[in-house]
């Protein structure tokens, strides 16, 4: 007797929809970047190939290169500042009780406030004439002005992505810490760990995976960030807080420069693929150690 | 190690309406290795996490060799807890894992070394020295979790809360073997608790028998099994467990379906309730010899033939060894020296004999 595998390639019609949804949303307008990208136009319509010129030309340039790099400054300054805080405050909250569900709500807070309107907001608070912070800053005899100084501006940007982001990463570690078992805090107890011991050998390993998705989150979110600087100081003074996205907007609507333009989005969203693949490697491999040693049950 | 006294210990959770634990008097005595049998529910971990000081007692004292340790942390009462679900430190090796414990004390580094390759060798985990711990099953995980007590050579106790949950049956037999071996060689002070009467049995010089938040029993193994001082331990412990058969008291009698049963001494009929206690392995089934059993089914464990039945209303079940004949309409006569009397569910007096 055989057994007839019955081949049933309907299935296929089913993924049509998605296939197409797809095409629309993310290949085809892709391609057309692509597109541009290796020609060039003066109008009417008319475009001539210019092969990898605009690639080189991007690459080379200095503006790229200066943007490029305030860019993963501020990328790094803010992991390096919300991650430690995120996982500090989330070790300060409450495990039970009514505070839980106090702390959860004023933690979410500043993720319900539209991209545009924190700008708006962090403007306003920061203005030397009206604003609560720039008003009490220059009373208190404190030399601040965002819209002059360097210094000023980079830093009212790091405070404004700190306020509205570190909770993203306190929630994340916080539903990483609330899911591991007391029996291992009572275990510790019983071990005359530390408390560093305790965050060091039993958190921070249980929180890992929940951490690493928190640093992905925020590294590409804080890379591509645009709204926020572009109300608050539009790339000023200067050019001192034009990071990549300010400056393709400015080259792509502002110039009209469409054939750089496009090249260098490609290239931006290279970048970002990279870090993410290393992050995705990084994760699987994580898990990859586990399951390679592993006949553990738990 | 040491011994453990619980002076009027008693424990209530904040806001819930009865204890947890009652009132209750013990001595345990040192290098004893004890086991807490009971239902689940009945204060067996309450019990032990007061003793570890992972929980302060709502009541009464614990001392450990006389010493009242009642208001001191787990770390300074120095004990050791293996947990029900096997607790490793994820990122450390199972060489480190064992150290852990000596490196939070501030042991100097090449004692640590010595101890924890003792402890390896004595849990047979050598060829694991340097595996990360979480690759490990969960039966050797648990042996690590034993050997973070073991390394450390003062400690006043180790306490097992239902250690070998999760182990596979066939390894649990094992583990429980060289747990039996490490008591004999360090002669540590051991409490076990478990629900499971196969393991507290095997385990334990002393069994202790909790239900509802109370001692109800100490006692060797044999004793649980012979003279149940409640009706509980006595349904509890075996396989079935003892038949509890309700009967009236004639002054140095008891009496059940018209027959009387001589006891060791008169008992006073004030109780508001007797019952009559027997085991099914000392119950004898006959063709025509005693009382008429009703049989209501028949159960092959292999060895043994269970034999469920009724004795005027009263449920009954007697073994009988695979093989012999069961009669028809049998007879069931009560092996009458094995014969308890319970008065309102405490053993007041036992058969007599004929």
């Amino acid at each position: 007797m055989s057994i007839q595998k019955v081949q049933n390639n309907k299935a296929w019609f089913m993924v049509l929809p998605v296939l197409v949804l797809v095409a629309i949303s993310a290949i085809i307008p892709l391609m057309t970047v692509v597109n541009y990208s290796v020609q060039d136009t003066f109008g009417g319509n008319e475009f001539f190939w210019v092969g990898t010129e605009w690639f080189q030309e991007i690459l080379a340039s200095e503006r790229f290169h200066n943007a490029l790099l305030r860019t993963l400054l501020f990328s790094g300054l803010i992991l390096a500042i919300e991650i430690p805080l995120g996982i500090l405050i989330a070790l300060a909250m409450p495990k039970r009780g009514w505070g839980v569900s106090v702390c959860l709500v004023l933690m979410a807070l500043p993720l319900l406030i539209p991209w545009n309107v924190v700008g708006t907001i962090w403007q306003v608070f920061g203005r030397v004439d009206i604003g609560l912070l720039g008003h009490s800053l220059a009373s208190l005899g404190i030399d601040y002005n965002y819209t002059q100084n360097n210094l000023d501006a980079w830093l009212t940007l790091i405070l404004m992505d700190v306020w509205h982001w570190t909770s993203l990463v306190v929630l994340l570690c916080y539903s990483g810490l609330v899911s591991i078992p007391e029996v291992y805090y009572q275990a510790a107890r019983i071990d005359g760990a530390s408390r560093w011991a305790v965050f060091r050998f039993i958190q921070l390993p249980k929180i890992k995976r929940v951490l690493l998705i928190a640093v992905l989150l925020r590294f590409m979110d804080s890379f591509m960030i645009y709204t926020e600087p572009f109300v608050v100081t539009g790339g000023g003074p200067g050019n001192i807080t034009t990071f990549l996205s300010i400056d393709l907007v400015q080259m792509a609507v502002g110039q009209f420069d469409l054939g750089p333009a496009a090249a260098m989005s490609l290239i931006y969203f290279l970048i970002i693929l990279l870090v993410c693949w290393v992050f995705y490697t990084v994760m699987t491999s994580y898990d990859n150690d586990e399951q390679s040693n592993g006949g553990g049950a738990q | 190690m040491a011994s453990i006294q619980l002076q009027s210990l008693a424990h209530r959770y904040p806001s819930a309406p009865d204890y947890a634990l009652r009132s209750m008097q013990q001595t345990w005595s040192d290098g004893g290795a004890y086991a807490l049998l009971g239902p689940s529910g009945c204060g067996k971990t309450t019990l032990l996490n007061i003793i570890s000081g992972l929980l302060r007692p709502s009541e009464g004292r614990v001392l450990f060799d006389d010493i009242d340790v009642t208001d001191l942390t787990t770390e300074q009462r120095n004990i050791a807890q293996v947990f029900q679900f096997p607790v490793v430190y994820d990122t450390m090796t199972v060489a480190e894992n064992l150290a852990f414990p000596l490196h939070n004390r501030g042991i100097a580094r090449n004692e640590i070394e010595k101890r924890v390759a003792d402890a390896l060798q004595m849990l047979d985990l050598q060829d694991r020295a340097n595996d990360r711990a979480r690759s490990l099953t969960a039966d050797d995980k648990q042996k690590i979790s034993l050997g973070r007590g073991l390394v450390r050579t003062d400690v006043q106790a180790i306490l097992f809360d239902e250690p070998l949950t999760v182990i596979d049956p066939h390894l649990k037999w094992q583990l429980r073997t060289e747990l039996k071996k490490i008591h004999q060689r360090f002669q540590h002070t051991m409490i076990y608790v478990t629900h499971d009467q196969t393991e507290a049995l095997t385990f334990a010089d002393q069994v202790i028998v909790m239900y509802e938040g109370a001692v109800v029993q100490i006692g060797t193994p044999q004793q649980l099994f012979e003279t149940p001082e409640h009706t509980f331990v006595g349904r509890f412990i075996g396989s079935p467990g003892m038949n509890v058969l309700s009967c009236e008291v004639d002054g140095s009698d008891a009496v059940f379906a018209g027959k009387k049963f001589p006891l060791n001494k008169t008992v006073d009929a004030s109780a508001s309730r007797f019952e009559l206690g027997i085991r099914p392995e000392h119950i004898k089934l006959s063709a025509g010899d005693g009382m008429p059993l009703t049989v209501t089914a028949l159960e092959d464990v292999g060895r043994h033939v269970i034999v469920r039945g009724e004795i005027e209303g009263a449920a009954l079940s007697a073994l009988v060894k695979d093989g012999v004949a069961i009669p028809q309409n049998p007879y069931v006569s009560f092996d009458s020296v094995h014969v308890n009397l319970y008065a309102d569910d405490y053993r007041v007096a036992s058969g007599r004999g004929d």
